[in-house]
């Protein structure tokens, strides 16, 4: 039987949505599943993720030098707890991309990026070329398997019915201080969180500037959805690098996406194929963006957005 | 001080790839080749920090077969100072191009290594990572924005969360997000004189590098099309189609 270690990813104190999402992915390879938080102040975050279905324990490892993810800091931490387990997950997001590969490393053994399917405990699916192909991997079965999982490939656990134990790790591993945090600029904003809202309205390089975007605000508003862009808008500086969608940006899974002024370039389409429905808002009938929409509309993002908007009530 | 650069060639981002019927592989035969974007903004941000006094030299990495010299020979027009190609006959996973970069990097001693954060082909984003492991040195991925000063790097970085920025003491490892920098274009005078320019070869076997290649890919398929959708006329159609999906 898999004997799985979940490395929680946390910000402020609170649990990252993606950990659920990991421990789903864990479910289907099956066995015992642990959740390791390391942290300042382990408490609360062990305490939401004891909650989870699924997870058998939760190890914590409260230190000073882990107020921060440094990969550098973490990885010596995660391969020494690593010991005895079958398996090593964490998510997909900027954490588990700089994390895992750290740890792979120390450990000497490959990982599966990106898990989207498990077709058993050693072999899973992945994206390659853009989400363009997908292969089939097989890992061996004699070392320890680290992979890293597409969070938009996977629903959220639930809560379990009784919380599991939580017991403190004592790790005996010396930590390097040649990496230091400095500070963390969040994009803070009252808006349902990009990566696991059930809506979200995208614009591109359409709107022509960060004040026209606003168009894109008062609909996402309305709806109550997240807010992402194209890596055009991104680059011009109409909005934050942490809101495009893509490739190289968040892949996203919601109900809904929105797609207002975005021609639809293949390495935008990595970030939504997962999508439940897809609209497309483009003056031009012939953009790519219409080949993948559920619902397309062609015509003038800055007369049809606002009659959206209103439309909505 | 001198500066490594992973650079790797691949399929060119505006190729739209297809999966070979029989599922072994991709159709690469004939496709334009080009430099992985990601290491092109590498390459990019080492030559400006020799053009700032920096660093005082920069160096190409190529791990492929050995026509990946017209490859190097780009990096070496685009203004590196010269160029290592290991010759590898398959593409080798990223825990052996890691391995590959620290023998490199113990024989060069750069003070920096920059590569990109993910080849565009593999989409493994895991090479920087794991050579900043096997190095015993700093790691910072996904920068977005760079500054080397007095033996640290102060580098900000594109997170989920937001913009993070980390300090890390030299040698170090970054790796490449897409808005650090704009590549410069290769001008033709570039070309001629890159052709002077060294790319000392270096067997594989030659290293003393153990295989990571630990994973196996079975099968290749196509990823699953999506329906083909409606085209509404108005608002008002749009409005309803929504509603019809229970998404109003
Ligand atoms: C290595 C690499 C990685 C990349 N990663 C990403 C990524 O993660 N995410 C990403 O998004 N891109 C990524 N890109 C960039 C991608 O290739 C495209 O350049 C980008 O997505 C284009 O953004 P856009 O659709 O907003 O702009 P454009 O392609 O310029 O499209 C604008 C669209 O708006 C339409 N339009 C114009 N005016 C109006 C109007 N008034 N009303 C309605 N429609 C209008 C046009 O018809 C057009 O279709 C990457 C590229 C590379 C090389
Ligand atoms: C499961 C699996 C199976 C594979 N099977 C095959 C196969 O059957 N046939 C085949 O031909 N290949 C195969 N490969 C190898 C593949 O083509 C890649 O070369 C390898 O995985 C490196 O991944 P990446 O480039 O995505 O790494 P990333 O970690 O995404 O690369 C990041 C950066 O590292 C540097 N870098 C990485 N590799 C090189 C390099 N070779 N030269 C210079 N710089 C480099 C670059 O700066 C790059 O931007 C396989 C890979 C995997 C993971």
């Amino acid at each position: 039987m898999s004997k799985i270690l979940i490395v929680a990813e946390h910000l402020d104190g609170k649990l990252n949505p993606a950990t659920a999402k990991c421990i789903t992915c864990a479910k289907q390879i099956g066995g015992e599943i642990a959740v390791l938080v390391l942290a300042d102040a382990v408490d609360a975050i062990a305490a939401e993720a004891a909650r989870l279905d699924g997870v058998s324990k939760v190890l914590t490892v409260a230190r000073a030098e882990n107020a921060h993810p440094l990969a550098a800091v973490y990885a010596p931490q995660v391969a020494a707890a690593a010991a005895g387990y079958s398996h090593v997950l964490a998510p997909s997001t900027t954490f588990g991309k700089d994390l895992l590969p750290r740890v792979a490393a120390l450990l000497g053994v490959a990982q599966v990026s990106d898990i989207m399917a498990v077709d058993g405990a050693y072999t899973f699916k992945r994206p390659i070329y853009a989400g363009n192909a997908i292969v089939s991997v097989e890992a061996p079965q004699d070392r320890v398997l680290l992979g890293t999982v597409r969070v938009a490939s996977y629903a959220a656990a639930g809560s379990a019915a009784a919380a599991a134990p939580v017991e403190a790790l004592a790790l005996d591993v010396a930590l390097p201080s040649h990496t230091r945090f400095v500070e963390l600029k969040q994009g803070k904003s009252d808006r349902p969180d990009l990566q696991s809202a059930a809506r979200v309205v995208s614009g591109g390089r359409a709107l022509g500037s960060a004040e026209n975007f606003a168009l894109i605000y008062k609909l996402a508003d309305k709806l109550g959805a997240a807010v992402g862009a194209s890596r055009a808008a991104v680059d011009a500086g109409y909005v934050p690098s942490d809101l495009q969608v893509g490739q190289t940006g968040k892949i996203i899974a919601p109900e809904l996406y929105i797609a207002v002024g975005i021609s639809g370039a293949i390495q935008h389409l990595t970030g939504i194929k997962d999508a439940g429905t897809i609209v497309a808002i483009n003056k031009d009938a012939e953009a790519p963006i219409f080949e993948v929409a559920d619902i397309g509309l062609v015509g003038d993002l800055f007369t049809l957005v606002p009659e959206l908007e209103r439309a909505l009530g | 001080m001198k500066i490594l650069v992973g650079y790797k060639r691949v399929v060119d981002y505006n190729v739209r790839i297809t999966v070979k019927p029989d599922g072994s592989g991709v159709a690469t035969e004939g496709v334009k080749l080009s430099a992985n974007p990601f290491d092109d903004i590498a390459l990019e941000e080492a030559l400006r920090l020799r053009e700032k006094g920096v660093a005082t030299e920069v160096v190409v990495v190529g791990i492929g077969p050995a026509d990946l010299q017209a490859h190097l020979r780009n990096g070496l027009a685009m203004g590196a100072n010269r160029a290592i190609h290991v010759v590898a006959p398959d593409a080798v996973q990223p825990l052996t191009a890691a391995r590959v970069f620290l023998k490199l990097v113990e024989k060069e001693q750069p003070q920096l290594v920059i590569v990109g954060k993910q080849a565009i082909d593999d989409d493994c984003n895991q090479t920087g990572q794991m050579l900043a492991a096997l190095w015993n040195r700093p790691q910072a991925t996904f920068a977005s924005k760079v500054e080397v000063a007095d033996g640290k790097a102060r580098v900000t970085r594109e997170v989920d969360a937001g913009l993070e920025t980390l300090e890390v003491d030299l040698p170090a490892v970054i790796t490449t997000d897409l808005r650090l920098n704009e590549p410069r274009f290769i001008k033709l005078p570039d070309i001629m004189k890159a052709k002077s320019k060294p790319i000392e070869t270096v067997e594989f076997a030659s290293l003393g590098v153990e295989p990571g290649d630990h994973l196996r890919i079975t099968r290749y398929a196509p990823p699953p099309k999506r329906q083909k959708g409606v085209m509404v006329k108005d608002v008002a159609e749009l409005v309803a189609a929504l509603k019809a999906k229970g998404l109003l």
